[in-house]
């Protein structure tokens, strides 16, 4: 990936110079997407649907907060992948718990606590 | 310049490049957001596990007031981000007054955003929402509502407390504007957090 083109490799890289009317942009893009979370609660869709399609939207509204409001674009590109990819394993990492929800829910066998068992 | 001169030139020990050239105090926050980010992560995940696993999940909130109060609340903390942004770009510029100006903005719109989750709290607890009990279904309800929320709260209140002091202690020209920026970047994050709160907890759990 190539740095943007205010980086120096020894500053700071966000500056910070964007125009006012790119912030303007952003910050409307990012009202009408939260804007749009809230007609999708109100669908026909089933719950799984609602929640695929509010967090498909969330995660474009984080990464366009992500990447201009906090400028993280305007950083070396390794530095934008060092948080990306390093956040990005935290967070799937957390996801190993689904599968014993989904167990419990369905109640299959050695899903429940066995209350009163010696062992 | 050699290792040896810049030893010499730092004799507390030998200064290396910050990494990715991020400066020691922007690297510093964003560690942290990246913590933060996995506690709030590892809350919503619970949450999720929770709901998913409990057979009766109530879906209480009605559109007045509930969702038409996260609206505003939604509203408010992202146009506090462009605030913030603003206030940072300004104080990068080198205009002291601008910039200590839409931090003070930034600060009451997070007064507000505080404010009006408060009222909403107290109007759920009136309806007998509390920690470990509510009327509509399984007592988890109100724990992952009020953990969640509460700890976004907690955020807001600290960022509040954070822009006031790096605000005023900016003007008086005790800092500058990098602390700025990395104040400035704590807010973001906390509005970016909000963007996942809402739909998970609220809209969710809309009544229909």
């Amino acid at each position: 990936m190539v740095d943007a083109p205010d980086v120096l490799q020894t500053e700071p890289a966000a500056q910070y110079t964007d125009s006012l009317g790119k912030y303007i942009v952003i910050y409307l893009c990012i009202l009408a997407l939260a804007g749009v979370q809230f007609v999708f609660a109100y669908s026909g869709v089933h719950a799984g649907g609602r929640f695929a399609r509010m967090f498909l939207v969330a995660l474009a509204e984080a990464g366009l907060a992500l990447l201009f409001f906090m400028h993280l674009w305007a950083e070396k590109r390794g530095f934008l992948l060092f948080v990306l990819v390093f956040t990005g394993f935290v967070l799937a990492a957390m996801q190993y718990g689904w599968t014993d929800s989904n167990r419990m829910e369905r109640g299959v066998p050695n899903s429940q606590p066995q209350i009163g068992t010696v062992r | 310049m050699s290792q040896a001169d810049m030893a010499m030139h730092h004799p507390g020990g030998v200064m290396t490049e910050p990494a990715f050239a991020v400066p020691a105090r922007k690297m510093a926050i964003w560690l942290f957001i990246i913590a933060d980010a996995a506690t709030f992560a590892a809350c919503l995940v619970a949450y999720g596990f929770l709901r998913n696993g409990s057979p009766s999940w109530p879906a209480p909130f009605k559109f007045s007031p509930t969702v038409i109060n996260a609206m505003v609340m939604t509203f408010i903390l992202i146009t506090s981000s462009l605030t913030m942004l603003l206030g940072v770009r300004a104080g990068k510029a080198g205009d002291r007054a601008a910039a200590f100006r839409f931090t003070v903005i930034t600060a009451v719109a997070g007064i507000v955003f505080a404010l009006l989750h408060l009222r909403e709290w107290m109007g759920m607890i009136h309806e007998g929402v509390t920690l470990f009990h509510n009327p509509w279904g399984t007592g988890l309800f109100g724990a992952s509502f009020f953990s969640i929320t509460g700890l976004h709260l907690t955020h807001v209140v600290g960022g509040v407390v954070a822009l006031l002091v790096v605000g005023g202690r900016y003007k008086a020209g005790r800092m500058d504007a990098d602390h700025l920026e990395v104040v400035g970047l704590y807010w973001h994050f906390v509005d970016l957090v909000w963007m996942f709160v809402v739909p998970f907890v609220y809209l969710l759990n809309v009544s229909r």
